[in-house]
């Protein structure tokens, strides 16, 4: 799960992280009001309205706006950003609708670093990285300068050693901007590894952490996403949620215990299992992608699923017009075969069938599920194997093309 | 057969909910020895009549002798029950659990550096572990299984189950069949399972399933090259995915342009396995490395 910048800071700031002062503003006027205040506040001419999007790469896309114009100019700033459709690197060629907005204090910085911690799956750690090359995209200085970037790795039952941190901060040179510094900069990362492991997160950053001219170390940006699995203990995440970032359909798919991505092709996908359900999207490609057949979603049913929770799913591809045949692909272990041809044939039925169907069932009592699509009165094409049912699928778009 | 046969006593956690009772009684049925199980506070029932109950791990390994625990625990308590688990003496744990958070899974693999080599976690988020004809400890479906020499592993539940279905449509048995798990951090992964396929005369050849995200599949192909002279079979799920969305596995995700299935084919190929081109082809990619 993500959250946004001003929610980030909020956690920041309960950690003790430095960070610039700042409102959240949902409304042009909320916004020029907010800019007053920092003004006031700060004594400083300067203010950032910052677009609040779950994607980076805002500043690029005319999503971060330096004002020194008073709060008037602000509120000019705000009026056009608001409701504008942001597009960064991260948020594909449509971007993402502006919903809120960030007004903060101006800083005048000397340096801007990176700091993040995340998860190194496989030194199975937290790691901690910094670099200085501040303020640009992290992926690209590990790909093109990977040297610039240092990390250190913390034991969990130790937690993070002082001398780790001053690894860091004398890795970073930070002893030119005076003793104080690496000291200041030493309580940022103990703060943010307590807040990663605290917080439950798989990712906190801050892009950039600037030094000031006082010597002072602020967090500038802040970035977060939790880690799913640990919800159960984090009631307070239903409050920070924006569903208005998230995908209509993906969100439904989650209440009704389904895992659901979005894709860009033309084949519904009804699969048990992650790893099936990938690879049912490569197969349908792999035939089909010279000629325009693509998977239009990954759907995992998992291995436990009902029959109703088979209906939702079936309805679920059945709605998205893109959807142009759809491949129900099943190796029923736990998950029966009849109750997912059951499931299948009832949302068929209820939602009438207006595309080609095939499917695969393999697995425990096949042939009762078999028997139940034979029987079922629709037009359901039978496929013995995964390859099989790919040509069929195929087949069946590039068909209903050419009719 | 690797890691468990006809004399591995098991004790499952979590023997009394719902998924931990349906898959015991299938274990049982598979004729698994399933010794034991544990419920705190259900100490002193017997489980389908037959099965003692105790409320400890480490009551249940003095009283019956078990040396493998399967754990059904929901996420909240999981990672308390692998530590219990180990701390009774346990040799090998298989976490079938799906959801247990990441910073919980970091404390266990730190634990677990501190024990003895030998002792082995298999998950969590993952199907189990079956040596056909013999032992069956997990969720899997024991029945498309048959006996003999090929070895499967792989991070998907489903897609094990696709891989021995269809080794058994050919007529070739498996000589044990491991689920390592979805998880982004999680106990045994590949290197430490083909290590043993390697080791184990029983075994001929290896199907190994594999996915998007972490660089497993490349460690993987860093010891097929080096240390194995089994034939391997690869498949690696996520071709078609996007990155940055996490592919129902919590740790199948591309993250920051690393971990793709383009990286993980290119670097098994160059190690010397052959990488199946559809998930329809992984018995038969096997098969003709086998002639």
């Amino acid at each position: 799960m993500k959250i946004h910048e001003y929610q980030a800071k909020a956690l920041f700031a309960k950690y003790g992280l430095p960070i610039p002062k700042g409102v959240p503003a949902f409304s042009v006027d909320e916004a020029e009001a907010a800019a007053k205040k920092l003004l006031a506040e700060t004594g400083s001419p300067v203010v950032v309205v910052k677009a609040q999007i779950h994607a980076g790469g805002r500043g690029k896309g005319g999503g971060v706006k330096v004002v020194k114009g008073g709060a008037a100019d602000a509120r000019q700033v705000a009026e056009k950003m608001l409701g504008m459709q942001l597009v960064t690197h991260q948020t594909g060629p449509e971007g993402q609708k502006v919903r809120r907005l960030y007004v903060e204090q101006g800083l005048e910085m000397v340096r801007e670093l990176y700091l993040g911690a995340v998860v190194d799956r496989d030194r199975r750690r937290v790691a901690i990285m910094a670099s200085t090359e501040g303020g640009v995209e992290i992926e690209k200085v590990a790909a093109e300068t990977p040297e610039k970037i240092l990390t250190i790795h913390v034991d969990p039952i130790v937690g993070l050693s002082p001398y780790q941190a001053r690894k860091l901060a004398f890795g970073l040179g930070l002893e030119a901007h005076g003793k104080e510094t690496v000291g200041h900069f030493g309580k940022v990362v103990a703060a943010l590894y307590k807040l990663m492991v605290q917080e439950d997160c798989s990712l906190c950053e801050i892009n950039p952490l600037v030094v000031l001219k006082t010597g002072e170390v602020v967090a500038l940006d802040g970035k977060i996403n939790f880690d799913d699995n640990a919800d159960f203990r984090h009631k307070e995440w239903n409050d920070q949620r924006d569903v208005d970032e998230e995908d209509p359909v993906e969100l439904e798919a989650k209440h009704a215990g389904l895992n659901y991505v979005s894709l860009d092709g033309n084949v519904g996908c009804l699969v048990n299992g992650a790893g099936l359900a990938m690879a049912t999207m490569d197969i349908i490609k792999h035939v089909g992608g010279g000629q325009g057949v693509t998977p239009a979603n990954f759907l995992d049913v998992g291995g436990g699923a009902t029959q109703d929770q088979v209906t939702k799913a079936f309805k679920m591809i059945l709605h998205s017009p893109k959807v142009k045949a759809i491949f129900v692909n099943i190796f029923g272990g736990i998950m029966k075969c009849d109750v997912i041809a059951s499931g299948v044939v009832a949302a068929a039925k209820e939602m009438g069938l207006q595309v080609p169907l095939v499917v695969r069932l393999e697995g425990t009592n096949v042939e009762l599920g078999r028997k139940i699509l034979a029987e079922s009165g629709l037009a359901i094409q039978a496929a013995t194997t995964m390859a099989d049912g790919a040509a069929k699928i195929v087949a069946a778009v590039t068909k209903g093309r050419a009719a | 057969m690797i890691l468990v046969g006809k004399d591995t006593k098991v004790l499952v956690q979590g023997i009394t909910g719902g998924a931990g009772s349906f898959h015991a009684k299938q274990m049982l049925e598979y004729g698994t020895k399933v010794v034991s199980g544990c419920t705190p506070g259900r100490g002193g029932e017997k489980f389908e009549g037959k099965v003692p109950v105790f409320n400890t791990v480490a009551q249940a390994v003095k009283e019956t002798g078990a040396d493998t625990s399967c754990i059904f625990v929901p996420p909240p308590g999981a990672a308390d029950a692998i530590l219990e688990a180990f701390d009774a003496g346990c040799s090998l744990v298989v976490c079938i659990t799906e959801g247990i958070p990441v910073m919980d899974m970091i404390k266990v693999r730190r634990v677990l550096e501190t024990l003895p080599k030998g002792k082995r976690l298999i998950g969590p988020n993952c199907p189990g572990i079956i040596t056909p004809g013999a032992c069956k400890i997990g969720i899997m479906p024991g029945h498309i299984h048959k006996a003999g020499h090929i070895g499967v592993v792989s991070r998907s539940g489903t897609l094990t189950y696709e891989a021995v279905g269809q080794l058994t449509a050919l007529g070739i048995g498996q000589s044990t069949c491991i689920g390592i798990g979805g998880d982004p951090v999680a106990g045994m992964d590949f290197v430490d399972v083909l290590e043993l396929f390697q080791a184990d005369p029983d075994t001929h050849g290896v199907i190994m399933i594999g996915e998007i995200g972490g660089g497993a599949e490349e460690r993987a192909a860093t010891f097929i090259k080096e240390k194995m002279n089994k034939p391997v079979a690869c498949f690696i799920a996520g071709t078609t995915a996007p990155p940055g969305k996490r592919m129902g596995h919590a740790g199948a995700i591309i993250a920051g342009g690393k971990g793709t299935a383009a990286e993980k084919i290119k670097a098994l190929e160059a190690a010397g396995a052959r990488v199946a081109p559809t998930p329809s082809d992984m018995a038969t990619t096997l098969q003709a490395m086998m002639r």
